[in-house]
């Protein structure tokens, strides 16, 4: 008992005080900012909430790495998805004219908008890589409108938080902060290396964040929701991949 | 009890009241098991993340359709990657990414803790740093041909580094672990569209997955040497330095 000093006890106390009350400040600032990600209880919560709030106190306004037209992949790789369904492939025989985007939440005018709207929309378009989680990538040019001018658009209310988005494929369904949605380089992309987006690689709609993995880049978009919880959709952990056992936040 | 088992020359020391020094520091005992803890969740679900694509590029793309540097002859565990394997292996990549990413976490942070302390109390200078006289040929030659003979590890090895283990923990803490974060770092699209640099200069985010898996079986290599080394100078008196702190000095090499 008497190896450790009065002093070192003090000293030891004093320690786990001081650390036991950052972390709680810490823990308070984080949720008052909307530092801590939908996914972030858990066992893993701790980590997942260190990089999504380092990541949004050091990297919101960063732009991804772009790349010259020579660097763009010979053999992208269309990961594999689900066979279509007849609503797809009756779509895809008309030329995805039918094809809609729907829009609604925490917006002053909900809309349905064609292809042609989004294609009437400013293009932008970056080549930027695609990365899976599993460890491979390409690189390729994305052609489409910037998903903040279509929220601008549709009159994006002040109270909004996330906007949750949706594929026309069962169960998926992602979302994003802000600070990813009104980010420059997100783009709802109909194109792809100078040519229409092929239905492989998520045409003839595709959400396309070149910031994070590539299942935030959901294929076959077909519906938008702006809202200020995520509680509301899903099992409430923000998208389908924390349901799935992946993390929300892939920007690692 | 104890006194039946502890004869009275090993407790001298504590009954003259000469209290033995720590052996090892207690920041040095935690940051030690906290590295420890990490670096082995690090591993296994590295492994896990590893083996839903097995195989390694250079430079900044790689997918199953381009040549691969190399490949890992093991199946995988995701369907769509070529391996000759005519099976697929149970796909662990969601938990295994969630602690990997908080793993990482702590290891990093325990090593800023362990830097900062190193340095500010001397650690590094005088417990890690190798006296210049040390580093002469013949003095490394003879501490290489004392491992090479398997002489005991002495009693003053108990209390201090010899030449090699000085080099090889600066070599792992210095390079090796700020490698394997740095590379890790520079996978990351959200941290490298800040810090374009940190995957550039390594050739592309490819090559930073390729030199990550180097250094990580680099460092595996170093646990397996640090756990054999232990074991063969004293597992129990080595471990109870790293856990207590004691040394039981006359028990050392049984």
């Amino acid at each position: 008992m008497s190896k450790y000093s009065r002093r070192q006890i003090i000293t030891a106390g004093l320690v786990t005080a001081a650390g036991g009350s950052g972390l709680a400040a810490a823990a308070m600032l984080a949720r008052r900012y909307g530092l801590i990600p939908p996914d972030g209880a858990g066992l893993c919560g701790p980590g997942e909430t260190l990089t999504y709030a380092a990541q949004r106190l050091l990297t919101s306004h960063s732009l991804a790495r772009e790349f010259s037209p020579s660097q763009i992949s010979k053999k992208p790789f269309a990961n594999e998805v689900a066979p279509p369904t007849d609503a797809f492939k009756r779509l895809q025989q008309a030329g995805f004219v039918g094809w809609r985007l729907a829009v609604d939440g925490l917006i002053a005018h909900p809309a349905t908008f064609s292809i042609a709207d989004i294609k009437s929309f400013p293009q932008r378009s970056h080549i930027t890589m695609v990365q899976c989680e599993e460890g491979w990538s390409y690189i390729a040019e994305w052609i489409g409108a910037p998903l903040s001018h279509l929220l601008d658009v549709v009159g994006t209310l002040p109270q909004a938080r996330y906007v949750v988005y949706r594929s026309i494929e069962r169960d998926t369904w992602e979302s994003i902060d802000m600070a990813d949605a009104l980010h420059p380089q997100t783009l709802i992309t109909y194109g792809m290396n100078s040519g229409d987006l092929p239905v492989g690689f998520g045409g003839p709609l595709r959400m396309r964040l070149p910031r994070q993995l590539g299942y935030k880049s959901v294929k076959f978009l077909t519906s938008l929701t702006v809202t200020d919880n995520l509680k509301k959709f899903g099992k409430g952990l923000g998208s389908a991949s924390p349901e799935g056992g992946y993390a929300w936040y892939a920007g690692i | 009890m104890a006194d039946s088992v502890w004869s009275p020359a090993s407790t001298a020391p504590a009954q003259a009241g000469a209290v033995l020094p720590a052996r090892h520091s207690a920041a040095v005992r935690i940051t030690h098991w906290l590295t420890a803890v990490a670096f082995l969740a690090l591993l296994v679900t590295g492994v896990e993340i590893l083996i839903s694509h097995p195989r390694f590029y250079w430079g900044e793309t790689g997918n199953v359709l381009t040549p691969p540097l190399f490949k890992i002859p093991i199946p995988a565990s995701r369907d769509m990657v070529p391996t000759g394997y005519g099976y697929v292996l149970p796909d662990q990549n969601g938990w295994s990414r969630y602690l990997h990413f908080q793993s990482a976490w702590l290891l990093v942070l325990t090593g800023f803790v362990y830097l900062a302390w190193g340095f500010f109390s001397g650690h590094f200078r005088r417990d890690l740093l190798p006296a210049r006289a040390d580093l002469s040929g013949r003095a490394l030659w003879s501490v290489v041909a004392q491992h090479l003979r398997f002489a005991p590890a002495s009693q003053d090895d108990a209390w201090s580094y010899n030449v090699l283990q000085r080099l090889t923990y600066l070599f792992v803490i210095f390079i090796l672990f700020p490698l394997v974060v740095w590379t890790g770092l520079a996978m990351s699209p959200a941290f490298v569209s800040a810090v374009p640099a940190a995957v550039n200069v390594l050739g592309g985010q490819q090559s930073a997955r390729t030199i990550h898996f180097f250094v990580s079986i680099l460092l595996t290599l170093f646990l397996f040497v640090h756990v054999i080394m232990v074991s063969l100078s004293g597992f129990g008196n080595r471990m109870r330095a790293m856990i207590t702190g004691r040394v039981g000095t006359d028990r050392e090499r049984v």
